[in-house]
């Protein structure tokens, strides 16, 4: 009896081999490209990057890493959350936290105590601000904080079974009520004005162009590394089951997986990248303050990963690119219009373009090429196709040997 | 030594192996008996029963959906159900793979495991599948990714990320696909599939599982005749290695895979109203009334 073979998909790459180049050289731009053109080409030149250039693209590496922490949680596993904002303030309060302490007695009141505690008329720090002149703590905390909040929360969440546009908007209620909670005086967080003022960064002054440029390398490497994670996690059989729950769970759950786990895992991992990228956000920009849990900072995430591109893990970082790009332009040019314009793109995205610019680079290019494959002769391609597969299988056949 | 002895004694040795098969593939081959340790996650089918359902009844705002149904399956049997619209074979089956709870009554999958006491998750690992009625397969992913996640193997967070398919799973992979003929489709989106394909993939998604017990509502439903009888086919190799309970409506099909001999169960307002082999139930009083005939 002779069986047809089959030919099974060979395991796909953590990247392709452009993908690497790419990633690579994205690599060296940031740690090398970058400080070269920032901290050695003269400030005249037309090549020299300015220090406000700097600031700012790594404001939007920032925003780039919470855009893919977004695309897991959202593109990926269909669950849209409206409340990263929170995961990436508490991240930077951790932060902030450290660096108030590291401002020692160089305060307005030169004491020990950071000066809106003593504007308070606070004797001594409050408990939760016990492990707070630790480095080490702090590095802890920025991802153990927004990782537990989000375990607690989705835990009971994803376990009443809460979906769609319910979860995002207790999403925002959860980012909401945190906003006011930490705009209080007596809750220790600075209130209204949160923290500033930062002196220093583990003994070494912050206000350097290297240390600015340190902490640019530092957020560019951040964020490639995310975007290997995320890559692998997605890659793997956990990412397929994510996107078999985003659509199917019923399905997904008589195929004997229990979804609860995945979305919790999925959704843990998401919040601590927001805490990474919020404490690489707030030495940068030198102020964290409960604007940044506001309803519509959350908001903004999620527009940064459509207008990119859902599930395509590279679609949002572009997307953060662009629109905080468009912002930074847009709000020095025509202030007024900001809104409106980050409206009408959120519309124009959602009616128009549903995979983003990432999308609609993918079927131009698409459209594109076919003409090419007419004119080259269907025959050749044809045998050129089953040639692959009798590849692929004498390939799966001497494995198997 | 006489040849009619020698006959019966073939005979006789014939049926205790046929008898002996069923028992050592599914409780370890061993025998109702009080000695017998229980292992927990193992089916007990030492009784004879694989499925029993006893006294079930729900309802939904006050209409019984299902009323006080006796229902119980033999291992490696296959089970056709039959019923007009409304009688409660989607809502049995709801209850049997715990999507849906019942008020009362008991829901046993072999002699000892409760399954009420089981979330979907859980009864899925412990070997029962299910088909849908309308196809239901992972549109994004290709048949390929949709059958490997079907997969039995160990379902938790962890192992999803480290998993990696072994050539013993391959040949299964590649095994599903030629039956299901969807082999030259590997790649291909199953979104993008006929509806007579994604039924075919979603009864390979059962396969890949390995179920004891497959529940499949109608599986014929969209599918060009020659695929209905490839289907019943497929059903009837199937038979005696996993037990299978079919809903259907096309009599056609029924009649194909229920033979002379097997038994079909009529449903009617949620309890069973007749069952017997085909022939005996078409000629029911009692079901011409409420289902073939007026």
């Amino acid at each position: 009896m002779s069986y047809p073979s089959v030919s099974l998909p060979r395991r796909a790459p953590l990247l392709s081999r452009a993908g690497w180049a790419a990633f690579f050289t994205a690599l060296l731009a940031v740690c090398a490209l970058a400080p070269a053109l920032n901290l050695w080409v003269p400030e005249g030149s037309p090549f020299h990057l300015s220090g406000y250039m700097v600031t700012l693209l790594g404001k939007i590496m920032c925003y780039a890493i919470c855009a893919l922490a977004i695309d897991l949680i959202w593109g990926y596993t269909g669950i849209l959350s409206l409340g990263h904002g929170l995961f990436f303030a508490l991240g930077g309060y951790m932060m902030g936290m450290y660096l108030m302490r590291q401002i020692g007695r160089e305060g307005s009141y030169q004491s020990e105590l950071p000066d809106f505690m003593v504007f308070l008329d606070w004797k001594q720090l409050p408990w939760h601000w016990a492990l707070s002149d630790s480095f080490v703590a702090t590095l802890i905390l920025i991802v153990a904080v927004p990782g537990l909040v989000a375990f607690v929360f989705g835990y009971f969440a994803f376990r009443s079974r809460i979906q769609g546009v319910y979860f995002s908007i207790i999403t925002q209620a959860l980012t909401f009520a945190a906003m006011l909670l930490f705009f209080r005086n007596e809750t220790g967080f600075g209130g209204n004005n949160g923290f500033t003022d930062f002196k220093r960064i583990l003994g070494l002054p912050l206000a350097t162009p290297q240390m600015r440029m340190a902490l640019f390398v530092l957020t560019g490497v951040a964020l490639l590394g995310f975007f290997l994670l995320a890559r692998w996690l997605v890659n793997a059989k956990f990412g397929r089951v994510l996107q078999a729950i985003r659509d199917a769970e019923r399905r997904t759950m008589f195929c004997g997986y229990d979804p609860l786990p995945y979305k919790l895992t999925i959704w843990v991992i998401s919040a601590m990248m927001c805490g990474v990228a919020g404490a690489l956000y707030v030495p940068q920009v030198g102020i964290i303050n409960p604007s940044e849990m506001s309803t519509g900072a959350s908001i903004e995430m999620a527009v940064w990963a459509a207008v990119g591109g859902r599930a395509t893990l590279i679609g949002p970082i572009v997307g953060a690119f662009l629109v905080n790009g468009a912002k930074s332009w847009l709000t020095v040019a025509a202030p007024e219009y900001w809104l409106f314009f980050l409206g009408g793109l959120f519309i124009v995205v959602t009616l128009f373009m549903p995979q983003g610019v990432v999308g609609l680079v993918g079927r131009v290019l698409k459209r594109n090429r076919p003409p090419a494959h007419v004119q080259q002769a269907p025959a050749a391609t044809k045998s050129e196709a089953s040639d692959s597969t009798n590849e692929a299988n004498a390939a799966l056949q001497g494995a198997r040997a | 030594m006489t040849p009619e002895l020698m006959e019966e004694g073939a005979r006789r040795l014939q049926a205790h192996a046929l008898n002996a098969a069923p028992r050592q593939t599914e409780s370890g081959g061993r025998t109702a008996d009080y000695g017998r340790p229980a292992r927990p996650g193992e089916v007990d089918v030492t009784h004879g029963r694989i499925l029993y359902l006893e006294d079930v009844s729900v309802s939904f705002d006050g209409f019984k959906a299902i009323n006080g149904l006796n229902l119980d399956i033999a291992p490696g049997e296959l089970r056709c159900v039959i019923g007009p619209n409304g009688a409660g074979k989607t809502t049995m089956m709801d209850i049997i793979t715990g999507k849906t709870r019942p008020g009362s009554g008991t829901v046993f999958f072999g002699s000892t495991i409760d399954l009420l006491r089981h979330n979907e998750p859980e009864i899925a690992q412990l070997g029962i599948g299910r088909k849908f009625q309308k196809p239901t397969v992972f549109e994004q992913l290709t048949v390929f990714e949709n059958l490997e996640l079907a997969l039995k193997t160990d379902k938790r967070v962890r192992p999803s990320m480290l998993f990696r398919l072994d050539s013993a799973a391959e040949d299964r992979l590649a095994d599903v696909l030629r039956t299901i003929h969807l082999a030259g489709e590997v790649t291909r989106r199953a979104g993008d599939l006929s509806h007579g394909q994604k039924q075919w993939l979603e009864i390979g998604m059962l396969l890949m599982q390995d179920p004891k017990l497959l529940l499949l509502d109608e599986p014929v439903a969209g599918m060009t005749d020659e695929e209905t009888a490839r289907t019943a086919e497929l059903f009837l190799s199937l038979k005696g290695r996993h037990s299978l309970m079919v809903v259907e409506h096309d009599m056609h099909f029924i009649r194909a895979i229920a033979g002379d001999t097997g038994t079909v169960t009529v449903l009617a307002e949620g309890r069973v109203l007749a069952q017997g082999t085909l022939d005996q139930v078409q000629a029911d009083e009692r079901v011409i009334e409420v289902y073939l005939g007026r």
